[in-house]
């Protein structure tokens, strides 16, 4: 035990002393704390108020998109906010009851800033409402000296003037979502918004522009001290349309008269797309300011499809508008010429199965362009039969339906023409001779966009070249050279005679341009979207309007003008229309408005088929 | 001996061992512990995620692990001494070895739940070793050169091992913490004079075999101002947001300094200084002098024991503790290099967390068991 007490002793000593010394040490950092938190604290608040440069990233001013004739379609607007920095209000909620007097703040708004003044700094700006009008602006002016803490900020919003007009093409733009980030730091920038639809997603890379850097000097506070350094970075570029905002407008306006319709014009020649239009529309200013779930419901739900841009996305049956093609394909295939002719009884039997046409009681003989004036189906179920369903889908595909056409703007559908080879791909049987003969109707599994439809009037009267419609403004305003589709002169003067006949003495005869000089050819066509039964046939003809909308057939015109020279193609689909008789008043209208407005370069390059002045058989 | 022992200290059952807890050290360690909790919400802007409430939770599993080390008889811990030791030791050579399979320094065993590191258990196995070993031997069989040589072994072989991986802070502290022991056991001052001689002498071959990162930390420790955006940012922007702090501090949550990322690792090694911004230098007082009754508490313990295995283990631990406290805070103050100590029980991390709270359990159980006698021939016979 002694020695125990030795060691012991010994140990109590050393552990006194070494504890000692940690006291000492820890004394030292007390002094050091002191040194620095009170003698040197002058010195070092200095330093923490001066502390750093600080990178403020400026977001480029987007491009404008304009119309042809340089009119803005899609332009920069101030946008105004009120920002709250609750370090400088004071008290918070009541600076908030403040200005609820003078700007009305919705609850959830309030509940944020609330939320956010209790999380952030005092210093950090937030932002209270955004997209004030000049009247809350200027009543904000008059109040600031009670609004301590307040004040107006200045920001940029997209905004279309011509709103509904313009929706489909131009498109809008949103908010960056987490998989658009690519690495460019201005779209991680609070606000920044980038093209989502049509011309603004589609020209995103002119548009854009590239992001300056402010380097500002900034205290301890993170308030801006002032700015060392700026680099307003690049504004985007201005995008030029080949659109015409006169035409377009006029054109959305006339398609209101129906409940679903679109349409497109276009120049022959030079592919410039003057309208696009697709009824209803919607507003795209909504998609900038924030949309309301409830109309954003209303939107998706609504059975008109508003948010559908339908000149390009809605594929339909072309019905009678698909008529011609199959001429060009049975005078290019040569085992049928411009004389041939057949006896229309009204229906043609093949098998046990009888095909109708859309005359009870049939038209009796008819030749070619007697057949294209009044739609005869049956003259076109004999040509059918005997030239085949492949030789018509590869005149369709020279025409440009089948595929995409090119259309400088997201979301085209590519339609369908059928071949035998399709049927055994996709549906895995053998073609039937009477699916030959309804798809030389248009109808059966043959679907086309309305534009591919004016691609298709547009190539037929352009002298057969291959045009490509064009939603941008070609920076050479020439003549483009396009691809020959190898269709002879011959077959499509014979095409044009009947187009001419369609609105002289054919089916369109009453809805002809009632102007000299700028009259128009074209076809009408119905198509149907169910199957009239053996029973209704029996009962007589149901009227189209005592049946459902959307069992009524689409009335569909494709055309072109002016006669003596072509210039101009359109076609028009009105969804469940009943009848051609809708769509045809409707191209007249169009036709008739865009020569007035004649908004092609006025010069034609080359002798095409023209009008023959002398009368028309039929 | 079997009969002497047990008639003269009968074992407790675990319900008086219970109440013999030192709740007063634990409700110390809960308080620091509390600062901890508040700092690292602060340091998430005022967000208990990512930090605050993973480090509660591991508070929780620490919490467990210093009551069970507390309950268990000094005795047993006494014999689990070396073979804790040998297994700190397998541990350490086993990151080395993935060291070199792998790519680059190794510290780290992951064990699924936490990611241990070798080197901080060790610090609480190197001092079980030692008090073990001086438990014997008389204060003249101290003074025997011959009797270092084990316990300077003891000391070098993990110094080399984590001087390797290569951790110059922590190799340092086993080396400090092992000179508290020897001093504690009555080692010779004159011999201390000899090593600190030889290890003066020995800076420039050291200095050969330093990684450039180390010597770099060194020299900006010396001239922090020579490189105010390169490495000696981290002193510079610590004593700006320290000294700012002034006498009362910005406010909870009102840290400039870090708040606006000015601070590096403001929720590991920083957190005294954003505690010593916020809180001022009242805030930065008041936690050094908890940390301070702590210790004192330890030594106390330590010096109240019966037992020499028990009194070294708790004078060993507390000098720990003390190490960790002094080197974190003199390095966030620009007093010492920036060596990448953590403040204990506050800077966010789970090996720091369960070691100090299990060498607390240690220290607890030296006092639970104070009156313990155990013979200078150890436990053999226990």
């Amino acid at each position: 035990m002694d020695r125990d007490t030795d060691r012991y002793r010994n140990l109590t000593r050393r552990a006194l002393v070494l504890g000692g010394f940690k006291l000492a040490l820890i004394g030292t950092l007390g002094a050091r704390m002191y040194h620095l938190q009170v003698r040197e604290a002058e010195r070092y608040q200095r330093l923490a108020e001066e502390n750093r440069i600080n990178m403020r990233l400026l977001p480029p001013s987007r491009g404008l998109i304009l119309d042809r004739f340089g009119v803005p379609l899609a332009e920069n607007r101030q946008n105004f906010r009120v920002v709250l920095v609750p370090e400088e209000a004071g008290e918070v909620e009541g600076t908030l009851d403040h200005l609820a007097r003078v700007v009305p703040i919705p609850e959830a708004d309030r509940r944020r800033v609330l939320r956010d003044a209790a999380r952030l700094p005092g210093f950090m700006p937030i932002m209270v409402r955004d997209t004030l009008d000049w009247d809350h602006v200027s009543r904000l002016e008059v109040n600031a000296p009670e609004l301590p803490g307040l004040s107006i900020d200045v920001g940029e919003l997209r905004h279309y003037p011509f709103d509904e007009a313009t929706a489909h093409v131009l498109g809008y733009v949103g908010a960056v979502t987490e998989e658009e980030l690519n690495g460019d730091p201005v779209l991680t920038l609070p606000g920044f918004r980038i093209g989502k639809t049509g011309a603004e997603y589609q020209h995103e890379g002119d548009l854009r522009g590239a992001a300056g850097a402010s380097q500002v000097e900034v205290n301890a506070y993170g308030r801006v001290i002032r700015e060392l350094s700026r680099d307003d970075g690049t504004p985007g570029k201005d995008v030029r349309m080949a659109l015409d905002i006169g035409l377009q407008e006029y054109v959305q306006e006339r398609l209101k008269t129906e409940r679903s319709a679109s349409a497109a014009i276009m120049d022959i020649h030079r592919g410039d797309v003057f309208a696009l239009a697709s009824h209803p529309s919607f507003d795209p200013n909504l998609f900038t300011t924030g949309i309301s779930s409830a109309t954003w419901r209303s939107l998706l739900n609504d059975p008109y499809a508003p948010l559908t841009n339908k000149v390009i996305a809605g594929q339909y049956a072309p019905g009678s508008t698909f008529k011609m093609l199959v001429c060009l394909a049975a005078l290019e295939d040569g085992r049928i010429n411009e004389n041939h002719t057949v006896w229309c009884p009204g229906h043609m039997t093949l098998g046990n199965h009888r095909f109708h046409c859309w005359k009870r009681g049939g038209h009796g003989w008819l030749d070619m362009i007697q057949s294209i004036s009044q739609s005869c189906d049956v003259f076109f179920y004999d040509v059918a039969r005997r030239i085949g369903v492949d030789k018509i889908a590869e005149m369709a595909n020279r025409l440009g339906l089948g595929s995409t056409v090119g259309l400088d703007l997201p979301g085209e559908q590519p339609g369908l023409i059928p071949t035998r080879q399709w049927k055994s791909d996709n549906l895995g049987q053998p073609w039937q001779q009477g699916e030959t003969l309804v798809a030389a109707i248009g109808q059966g599994y043959v679907l086309a966009t309305p534009l591919q439809l004016c691609v298709m009037q547009a190539r037929m009267v352009n002298g057969g070249k291959a045009v490509v419609p064009r939603l941008t403004y070609p920076a050479d305003e020439g003549f483009p050279e396009w691809p020959d589709i190898g269709v002879s002169e011959h077959a499509l003067q014979v095409i044009f005679d009947g187009m001419q006949a369609v609105t002289t003495t054919g089916t369109a005869r009453n809805f002809q341009i009632p102007e000299e000089g700028l009259e128009m050819g074209g076809k009408t066509g119905t198509s149907q979207v169910r199957r009239i039964t053996m029973a209704e046939r029996a009962t007589g003809v149901i009227r189209q309007q005592d049946r459902p909308w959307r069992d009524r057939h689409h009335g569909l015109f494709v055309g072109f003008a002016p006669l003596h020279a072509p210039r101009y193609a359109c076609a028009v689909v009105v969804e469940h229309g009943g009848s051609s008789a809708v769509a045809a008043p409707i191209a007249r209208d169009i036709l008739h408005e865009t020569q007035r407005r004649n908004p092609a370069v006025p010069m034609v390059p080359r002798p095409l088929a023209t009008a023959d002045p002398g009368p028309i058989a039929g | 001996m079997y009969g002497q022992l047990t008639s003269d200290q009968p074992s407790m059952t675990l319900g008086e061992k219970i109440i013999q807890l030192n709740w007063l050290l634990v409700l110390l360690i809960c308080a620091i512990a509390g600062v901890g909790f508040a700092m690292l919400y602060s340091a998430a802007n005022g967000n208990m995620d990512p930090w605050a409430s993973r480090q509660m939770i591991r508070f929780g599993m620490g919490m467990v692990a210093l009551f069970v080390a507390a309950l268990i008889d000094i005795r047993i811990w006494m014999r689990l001494a070396y073979p804790m030791y040998g297994g700190a030791m397998l541990l350490l050579v086993a990151v080395e070895v993935m060291g070199e399979i792998g790519m680059g320094a190794q510290r780290w065993i992951n064990l699924g739940i936490i990611q241990l590191q070798p080197s901080e258990l060790m610090k609480i196995a190197m001092v079980l070793a030692l008090a073990r070993y001086f438990h014997g031997p008389t204060l003249e069989a101290v003074g025997r050169p011959t009797r270092l040589i084990i316990p300077l072994a003891l000391v070098l072989m993990p110094v080399a091992l984590v001087l390797k991986q290569p951790d110059l802070g922590t190799a340092l502290m086993l080396m400090m913490v092992g000179g508290a022991v020897f001093f504690c056991v009555g080692v010779r001052l004159w011999k201390f004079a000899v090593i600190i001689a030889g290890g003066l002498g020995a800076i420039p071959v050291i200095w050969q075999f330093l990684h450039e990162y180390q010597r770099e930390r060194i020299l900006t420790f010396i001239t922090p101002e020579r490189d105010p955006l390169g490495a000696g940012y981290h002193i510079l922007q610590s004593k700006i947001a320290l000294g700012s702090g002034g006498l009362f501090g910005k406010g909870f949550l009102n840290g400039t300094q870090a708040h606006l990322n000015f601070l590096p690792e403001r929720q590991t090694d920083f957190i005294f200084t954003m505690l010593a911004e916020e809180f001022g230098l009242v805030g930065g007082l008041t936690l050094l002098v908890l940390y301070t009754l702590v210790l004192i508490y330890g030594t106390v313990i330590g010096l109240r024991s019966r037992n020499h295995f028990g009194r070294i283990l708790a004078l060993g631990l507390t000098t720990n503790l003390f190490l960790y406290v002094f080197i974190n805070v003199a390095m966030v103050m620009g007093l010492l290099p920036v060596v990448g100590v953590p403040l204990p029980l506050i800077s966010y991390g789970g090996t720091a967390m369960l070691t100090v709270m299990f060498g607390f359990g240690l220290i607890i159980s030296v006092y639970v068991h104070r009156d313990t006698r155990i013979s200078r021939r150890g436990v053999e016979d226990f």
